[in-house]
């Protein structure tokens, strides 16, 4: 155990220490939105640490994931405009609908490979979310307020702002434990092992298409579970959620993480979504040290960086923070 | 009947259209092994200059032209700058990298043409109507947008199949270490077919951007839909780019048209009205998905390496 004190693991154990303290410092200096977009931040954390089991570790590049995110969050939304405010209905049910759907998806899409397999996942998101919009009782376009979080007959106050932050940081630290235990198993290695070479797996008696399927419904149901946290979260749901660009941005935080890690996607996740708060506020401050003015409209243009970053770091990072993290120890 | 007819050549239309994106597209899939999502953007860029450059010089066609020839430059440069790094990587390197171009397209243009979208007005002679059967009246503009991109498309065959340049595509698509090997300049060939891939692009761009607007993002979806082109035609086949496209723009436009009628016959007006739209955007996805199920290497897959 003489690795324990690594670089890697040791940011590993800093960023969860943030994570848990940051409400008291968010509660300390009276900014709440810190904490709302920490809370955000842990969410999709948790999609993507999702999709990085079926994409790092099973090789099976999903450009839908943000679909079953969606699917997860209209099933509470549904639910509670018809009605049925009670958690334990809809967050057992949302589970069930994305499991179900990922079953479905999957074992159409895993007859494919290689791009045909990242354009078909892409084509049936695009299918759910034209059902989305076409949903007019719900909103359609325009999405749905959701006026009551999930109510969990007393045991639970989800609107309660820090109590909801916890819940979901638990969550994600359960759901980074449970991955890491399935990565860990013989069905993890199966599954790493088809990653590698499908069909020697085959070969020695795996019917891997069974492995990978199940695989890629417990990742779709994961990332349903955070359509729910999603919904209760925003207390809104529209198709936008599962636009293809938030499928984009999920295999962005995976990979800005780093896939060899169970841990990386979330690293990836803290570092985008901070990045997109911090770029606008960066280039305001570069603007008006180079004209002496305030320059307002120069931070609208945050995109114009982080575009030519995510290639810099495809091109030159390769491994993400993660592999970086790894190396400082190598180097 | 003559609904039917119309909504034929609309169908036709978006068809040829889809095929000069996914032309390029599916070139570019095929020899450089490339997935390239910012393919919609020099789309866009096409659509932008030519609003520009039109207002610019008062003249559709001298607008028309200069924009093909910057949209080409600017692909070349894409490939140069960012592109020639790209390949031999991981195709998820690619969907990521293409992404990352894709936000920095849309901000430049919003950076330089401003958020509002631009409009590229058609001179009298194009925004006028013809008569094609006795009694049928079509928009003009859309019928030469059929024509202009059947002739590319005849243009694209022949360039293709009976020259030299033709010649060293094929031979970089079949087998690109040993086109390399046999001393072509493949670095070049490279740079030209994707320059060559982004006018297309450019091209179908401005021609859509004269029914619609030239807007932010306008070449997202089309995207998409040219993926979908690609995925059934069989990646890397211009041929099956060429059949595919027709259908889907065939059966997107009619389905559309067509659909809500035909679900009144089976199900209430109410549920029909609810359905139809729905249904008819996810038309071609589903049509793709039945085709990768029954076919996972398209309709007509290119040659295997």
């Amino acid at each position: 155990m003489t690795a324990a004190l690594t670089p890697r693991n040791v940011a590993v154990a800093a960023v969860i220490a943030f994570l848990i303290l940051l409400p008291i410092y968010a509660h300390a200096i009276g900014n709440l939105f810190l904490l709302s977009l920490f809370t955000r931040i842990v969410i999709l954390a948790m999609a993507a640490v999702s999709l990085n089991l079926i994409m790092g570790f099973g090789g099976m590049v999903s450009f839908g994931h943000a679909a079953y995110v969606g699917v997860g969050g209209y099933v509470v939304g549904i639910l509670a405009y018809e009605g049925i405010p009670s958690g334990f209905v809809q967050w057992p049910l949302a589970l069930i609908v994305s499991a179900l759907l990922a079953l479905g998806i999957g074992a159409l899409c895993l007859r494919t490979r290689g791009v045909y397999f990242i354009m078909i996942t892409l084509a049936f998101a695009q299918m759910i979310y034209y059902i989305a919009v076409a949903l007019d009782r719900y909103g359609g376009d325009d999405g749905l307020t959701i006026y009551n979080r999930s109510q969990f007959a007393g045991l639970a106050n989800l609107s309660n702002k820090t109590f909801f932050y916890y819940l979901c940081l638990g969550l994600l630290l359960g759901t980074v434990y449970l991955v890491w235990r399935i990565v860990n198993s013989r069905f993890g290695l199966v599954i790493q092992g088809a990653r590698s070479n499908d069909r020697r797996m085959n070969a020695i008696g795996f019917p891997t298409f069974r492995y990978k399927l199940a695989c890629f419904v417990i990742a779709g149901t994961i990332c349903g579970l955070s359509g729910v946290l999603l919904a209760n979260h925003t207390d809104f749901i529209s198709p936008a959620m599962m636009h293809w660009t938030r499928s984009g941005d999920l295999i962005v935080m995976a990979v800005l993480g780093g896939m060899g890690s169970v841990f990386g996607p979330v690293l990836g996740a803290v570092a985008l979504l901070v990045l997109e708060e911090a770029l606008p506020q960066l280039i305001g401050v570069v603007a008006h040290l180079l004209t002496g003015k305030d320059v307002a409209a120069a931070r609208e243009y945050w995109q114009l960086i982080l575009g030519p970053m995510l290639l810099l770091i495809v091109l030159y990072a390769r491994g993400g923070i993660d592999g970086l993290l790894a190396s400082l120890r190598r180097g | 009947m003559l609904l039917f007819l119309e909504q034929f050549l609309n169908g036709l239309q978006l068809g040829l259209l889809l095929f000069l994106l996914a032309a390029g597209l599916t070139l570019v899939f095929g020899i450089m092994d490339l997935v390239n999502l910012a393919h919609g953007s020099l789309y866009m860029l096409g659509a932008y200059f030519a609003a520009t450059f039109t207002a610019l010089t008062g003249s559709f066609l001298g607008g028309v032209v200069l924009a093909l020839l910057a949209t080409l430059l600017a692909g070349m440069a894409v490939e140069v700058i960012a592109m020639r790094r790209l390949y031999g990587r991981d195709h998820l390197d690619h969907v990521l990298g293409t992404f990352g171009l894709i936000l920095f397209f849309n901000e430049l243009v919003r950076l330089i043409w401003g958020p509002a979208g631009m409009n590229l007005t058609l001179p009298p002679w194009l925004n006028t109507s013809v008569q094609i059967l006795p009694g049928v009246t079509y928009s003009m503009y859309r019928l030469s947008i059929i024509i202009v991109a059947l002739a590319v498309a005849a243009l694209l065959y022949f360039v293709i199949m009976r020259t030299r340049v033709g010649m060293l595509v094929r031979a970089g698509a079949s087998n690109r270490e040993m086109t390399g090997a046999l001393g072509i300049n493949i670095k070049l060939l490279y740079t030209l077919v994707f320059g060559f891939g982004a006018a297309l692009a450019g091209l179908a761009g401005l021609m859509q951007a004269a029914i619609l607007t030239a807007q932010i993002g306008m070449g997202e979806n089309i995207l998409i839909l040219a993926f979908v082109v690609i995925i059934i035609g069989g990646i890397g086949s211009i041929r099956g780019a060429f059949l595919a496209s027709i259908f889907v723009g065939l059966f997107d436009t009619i389905g559309r048209a067509f659909l809500p009628d035909l679900l009144k016959v089976v199900l209430s007006p109410a549920a029909a009205a609810t359905v139809a739209p729905a249904l008819s955007s996810m038309l071609i996805y589903l049509a793709m998905a039945v085709v990768l199920v029954v076919r996972p290497a398209g309709l007509f897959p290119a040659a295997t390496r």
